[in-house]
């Protein structure tokens, strides 16, 4: 019997890391509506409710099992004037870089795209 | 040094073959995340917050000029330009991609090198004293039975699949820098007593980690040839006793602790007895095969002191302190040990620039018969040095941020990657290294306090050896923000003790502070002489505590 997911507070985005280049990707939502991978953190989707939380989810689940990503899992976020921050400070470095290289990682624009495939 | 023989090179080829096919097949979609994870472990290939990140083996330590530089191009074409040298004398690349990982690993296959049992449960690559083979207090090398022991755990049959991961450590010095208590097995090698005869004393059961422990010894003396079998006995005990149902319980060190270092003793002598030494020993024509690349170079005739280098240091203060602190006695007369520190202040302890790697690869080539060595103090030593070049050494080195006076020395941190980097961490290690250093950046300051090793640890995989720090930081999650819990009393050396919690966590902007208050007690406490971990030994904590506990109110 499967646990049910444990899910941190609303409101959340989706990260994981790129199967192929290991960076950090992040939940989207393309014009029409569909779900895709965004390497920039301030394009990351948020999802304030449930349901899209559970849409979330469901885009996770497909992903790793389309190889694509891997370990992806869901953030809570504070909403900033830059788009979602992560209210824990791991996945805010994570979203940043290593704090002594501030040379290195997205904090330097390094890898930013708009789409996972850029 | 080593060299490949056929059958090791062809060996690491086909294991880069098989590991590209395991990489193609997962890209493919046919090897799911699960699958792929322990393939890739046992490659050495992590997943890190920012990145995948790979671990070369460096076997105890040892490394060539032209392996050097070739970890330089590596960091070049398919990193950002350095890498990060561990306390395990590894290599760590902090941004590969997965699809070039079987590039990377055929560029160092073309130098004898490779990532294999770097991770996973198995047995790791073996550690060494970084002075093996130099230092005036050794015995014997320990290099040619890390080699052996690296041949025989190489993808061996039956420790493959063990309860957890096993690291083997190796000193042949009276004085030990290869913290062999810390590790599972401790290789000591001595001379018995009566008989003069060369052989090991075996330690098992150290470790850092969430339970930390020291090595009990369990054979005081093991004649030489009986080495393999013996190691055998020890982990097939292990293998089959070890605990595989927690994953925190599952080291040897739980097993020796749980059984008593007594029963564990008698179940390896037993195991031991039913062993067919002779088939599993190694044959004495290989040992003296791998011994024979072990010989020490052929050094020049040469004054026991360098009058050049005397002239040099009564010149120039900045040398002459760099002098002080960076060099070890060699046994060769006129010959000394230097050591590169890669602790500048502010800068992560253990990086290197790919420019900084070639720098080091060209002195060794050019002054220490092509010979280096990494420390698991995350720095880099030139082993043989004419200490008639030393001052055209330092002079290479300052400009590429390379002469570092600290060796020893506060500002000589140790620290793990930790939030930085690392998916496992609790907390950052690198920023708090970093303002250490600055608090204590003052070269005078640094001198008069001496001998003090710092260690800091991200979490409490204690990857950063904070347990046998002299003094420990620990870096943990308090209520949502980084605390650090500072320990003290711990040793790294023969006299290896797990050092003491000294009071509640600190937020990290005070860590800086309590070091200066840590080291105010010392410097009113010491006797004439006295270096910082004795006097520790001798007052006790309670001193330090009551200025931590001060240092705590003050902070309310
Ligand atoms: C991907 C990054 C890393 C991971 C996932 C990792 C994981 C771990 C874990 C889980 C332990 C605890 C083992 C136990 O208690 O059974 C450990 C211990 C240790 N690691 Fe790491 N580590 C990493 C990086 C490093 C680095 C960078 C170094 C060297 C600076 C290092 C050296 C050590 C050492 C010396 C120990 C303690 C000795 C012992 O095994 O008891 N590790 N590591
Ligand atoms: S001690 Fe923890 S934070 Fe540091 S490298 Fe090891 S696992 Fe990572």
């Amino acid at each position: 019997m499967a646990a049910a997911p444990k899910r941190p507070p609303l409101p959340v985005i989706l990260l994981a890391n790129d199967l192929l280049d290991g960076d950090v990707v992040f939940a989207r939502a393309e014009d029409a509506g569909a779900l895709s991978w965004t390497r920039d953190p301030a394009l990351a989707l948020v999802a304030a409710e449930e349901p899209d939380a559970v849409r979330l989810e469901g885009f996770a689940a497909a992903e790793i099992a389309a190889q694509h990503v891997v370990d992806a899992y869901l953030v809570d976020v504070a909403i900033g004037a830059d788009g979602p921050v992560p209210r824990h400070f791991r996945e805010r470095f994570k979203t940043l870089g290593p704090s002594n290289r501030p040379d290195l990682g997205k904090q330097a624009g390094e890898g930013i795209a708009a789409r996972r495939s850029a | 040094m080593y060299r490949y023989d056929e059958f090791d090179e062809r060996f690491v080829r086909d294991r880069v073959a098989q590991f590209s096919d395991q990489v193609a097949r997962r890209l493919d979609g046919s090897l799911t995340e699960d699958e792929f994870k322990p393939l890739r472990l046992k490659n050495g290939v992590y997943l890190q917050l920012h990145a995948y990140m790979l671990r070369i083996a460096v076997p105890y330590g040892t490394l060539s000029s032209k392996q050097m530089r070739q970890l330089a191009l590596i960091g070049e074409r398919f990193d950002r330009g350095y890498g990060h040298f561990t306390t395990r004398q590894n290599l760590q690349f902090n941004w590969p991609k997965l699809r070039d990982v079987p590039e990377i690993l055929g560029l160092l296959a073309d130098v004898e090198m490779h990532c294999i049992q770097t991770s996973g449960n198995c047995i790791r690559n073996v550690t060494a004293d970084h002075f093996a083979g130099v230092a005036q207090d050794e015995i014997e090398d320990p290099r040619p039975v890390c080699e052996l022991i690296r041949q025989w755990s190489t993808a061996h049959p039956e420790f493959s699949y063990l309860p957890r991961k096993f690291k083997i450590a190796a000193t042949g010095a009276q004085h030990d820098r290869a913290v062999t208590k810390a590790h599972d097995i401790g290789l000591r090698i001595v001379r018995h007593p009566d008989s003069g005869e060369i052989g090991y004393e075996i330690s098992v059961g150290g470790g850092l980690g969430r339970t930390p422990m020291i090595g009990k010894v369990v054979r005081d003396f093991l004649p030489k040839p009986d080495l393999l079998a013996y190691l055998e006995a020890i982990m097939r005990v292990y293998n089959q006793e070890g605990r595989r149902d927690n994953k925190y319980k599952a080291r040897v060190k739980i097993l020796v602790h749980e059984i008593g270092t007594e029963e564990f003793r008698s179940r390896v002598e037993a195991e031991f007895a039913t062993l067919d030494g002779p088939s599993v020993n190694a044959d004495p024509e290989e040992l003296a095969r791998i011994e024979a690349y072990f010989a020490p170079p052929a050094y020049e005739t040469l004054p026991r002191e360098s009058a050049a280098l005397a002239a040099a240091r009564a010149s120039n203060p900045a040398f002459d302190r760099w002098a002080g602190t960076n060099l070890t006695p060699h046994r060769a007369d006129g010959y000394s040990a230097v050591t590169i520190s890669l602790k500048p202040i502010g800068l992560a302890p253990g990086d290197a620039t790919s420019e900084q790697m070639r720098v080091i690869a060209d002195l060794a080539e050019r002054y220490s018969f092509d010979e280096l060595r990494v420390t698991h103090a995350q720095n880099i030593v030139l082993p043989h040095v004419r200490q008639d070049d030393l001052h055209a050494i330092w002079e290479a080195l300052v400009p590429a941020g390379l002469a570092t006076a600290n060796s020893g020395l506060i500002t000589d941190i140790i620290a793990c990657p930790g939030l930085d980097y690392c998916a496992l961490a609790t907390a950052r290690s690198i920023p708090i290294a970093q303002a250490i250093q600055q608090r204590f950046e003052d070269a005078e300051r640094q001198t008069e306090i001496g001998e003090l090793n710092i260690k800091i640890s991200g979490c409490i995989n204690a990857c950063g050896h904070h347990h046998v720090g002299h003094i420990g930081i620990l870096g943990l999650e308090k209520r949502g923000i980084e605390s650090y819990q500072i320990t003290l009393g711990g040793d790294a050396t023969e006299n290896a003790a797990v050092g003491e919690i000294l009071g509640p966590g600190l937020p990290a902007e005070e860590v800086p502070g309590a070091i200066e208050a840590i080291v105010g007690v010392y410097e009113a406490e010491r006797n004439d002489g006295e270096r910082f971990i004795e006097t520790v030994k001798r007052v006790g904590l309670s001193p330090f505590k009551a200025a931590f506990k001060e240092l705590s109110h003050a902070a309310d």
